[in-house]
């Protein structure tokens, strides 16, 4: 497959960034994306070019750190994958392909196409966990968990943040994040004690990062590649209404 | 935002209630008791106070939180984006937007002709209220004011289409099993209610003898 690239170049967080045009010949249909961009990256260094930066660590779906904007669409044109899993056979012989960062105010370019996501992480440290005491394990079988809140804590904590939710939202909201963390924590007993002051501080966390509000268009979910639903996100909103009302 | 939008939704039925006293064939008899009732009722008059809050603040927080989504993302994408979302979900600022000029327009035609902002197109009834029955009459007379009514309140249906599930789901008001009736509820809701609203010029421009 022959390809056109346009992707964003940007030299630092402060400069100013461009579309350059790049051209790649004889690509496999095989290749994955980021392979593609490998190939890309090889022959800019062999012409003692400025590699292209992207963000990648564990190519397997799992990490959340591949985050390209592609054609549109955060991690390409497929449902329910990160880009890392993203094939070239999704693309046509002669396509034209538009690569961007997420674009976000709490997401800031680095680089090229590495934005920095420790937004995220500002959240998560907020509430986004359980304090516990340390000592002897408890029998696991002391505290009884019906086996739908389970399924609906793992669901939610399938959500590896890769920052897709973000990047597909017209306001750029992170409500899908935010209420898959409280979730997965919330409907587990090891999470009850704390999950007002987590839900309050969450959000005021992600209000304060300058995330935009949820007018639930649904564009996260349908863009998470780890199929996160919607009604996190009024799980969400319940808990924070009931936190601010009692 | 969700809780006013669905307070303004209970006011819509009561509202249309009344306008579909106009299609009864009794000189406005109905429609005039009954807009009588709303404008001397103390329960009602409370309301009207409520409702009038409820509509300001709903446009007020609407506008401050548009702003402030705008601002979340300061860099735009160079393609914008591809993903399947329902269609009228991304255009409720400015579907909210018409709606309100709709609103400033049928103040103007109505309401504030009885504060004694605007001049009565006509002459007042024999105590000196103006007879909303006749100004809705002339007004639905004119095609071009029909038609405007017409397209405007179709606008306000594609506002309503998205509005009813939305303002359940910020609400946290999600199951599983009630969930699925809430979002056909509401589609019908923002189906129905407009047709209501229509029903009323489409009797004065075909039918009203």
């Amino acid at each position: 497959m022959d390809l056109t690239l346009k992707i964003w170049r940007q030299k630092d967080a402060k400069s100013k960034g461009k579309f350059v045009t790049y051209h790649v010949k004889d690509i496999s249909p095989t290749c994955s994306f980021l392979e593609m961009l490998d190939i890309l990256n090889e022959q800019l260094i062999q012409k003692n070019e400025e590699p292209v930066t992207f963000d990648h660590d564990c190519r397997e779906g799992i990490c959340g750190m591949c985050s390209l904007y592609i054609n549109g669409r955060p991690h390409g044109p497929d449902d329910a994958i990160t880009t890392c899993q993203l094939h070239m056979r999704k693309f046509k012989d002669g396509d034209t392909i538009v690569i961007e960062p997420w674009r976000a105010r709490p997401f800031p370019v680095i680089k090229d196409l590495m934005v920095d996501r420790s937004a995220f992480d500002k959240i998560i440290q907020e509430g986004g966990y359980i304090s516990v005491n340390t000592g002897a394990f408890t029998e696991a079988n002391s505290i009884l968990i019906s086996k739908e809140d389970a399924d609906l804590s793992m669901d939610a904590a399938a959500c590896i943040g890769c920052g897709a939710c973000v990047a597909a939202c017209k306001n750029a909201s992170a409500m899908l994040f935010v209420g898959a963390k409280i979730s997965h924590l919330a409907m587990l007993p090891q999470g009850a004690p704390e999950a007002k002051r987590r839900v309050l501080k969450m959000v005021a966390k992600m209000d304060e990062l300058g995330f935009g509000n949820c007018t639930n268009t649904y564009a996260c979910e349908a863009e998470c590649p780890k199929l996160i639903k919607r009604s996190n996100i009024a799980r969400l909103n319940r808990q924070f209404l009931t936190a601010k009302v009692s | 935002m969700s809780f006013l939008g669905l307070f303004l939704m209970v006011f819509l039925v009561i509202h249309l209630g009344i306008n579909l006293c106009l299609l009864r064939n009794d000189g406005g008899r109905w429609f005039t008791d009954a807009a009588t009732f709303m404008q001397t009722n103390y329960v009602i008059k409370v309301f009207e106070v409520v409702l009038f809050a409820g509509f300001i603040l709903h446009i007020l927080i609407g506008i401050i939180l548009q702003i402030h989504n705008w601002m979340s993302r300061p860099v735009r994408y160079k393609i914008s984006n591809q993903t399947t979302t329902p269609f009228l979900s991304k255009y409720m600022i400015y579907t909210g937007g018409i709606v309100l000029i709709f609103l400033i327009l049928h103040m103007m035609n109505f309401y504030f002709i009885k504060l004694g902002w605007v001049d009565n197109p006509i002459s007042a009834r024999d105590n000196g209220e103006p007879d909303f029955y006749q100004i809705a009459r002339l007004l639905f007379a004119q095609p071009a004011y029909s038609i405007a009514y017409i397209v405007l309140i179709t606008v306000l249906g594609f506002h309503l289409y998205h509005a009813f599930q939305s303002a359940f789901q910020t609400l946290g008001l999600d199951h599983k099993k009630y969930t699925p009736f809430i979002q056909g509820f509401g589609k019908v809701y923002s189906i129905l209610i407009p047709l209501g609203f229509i029903c009323i010029p489409v009797y004065f421009l075909f039918f009203f003898i």
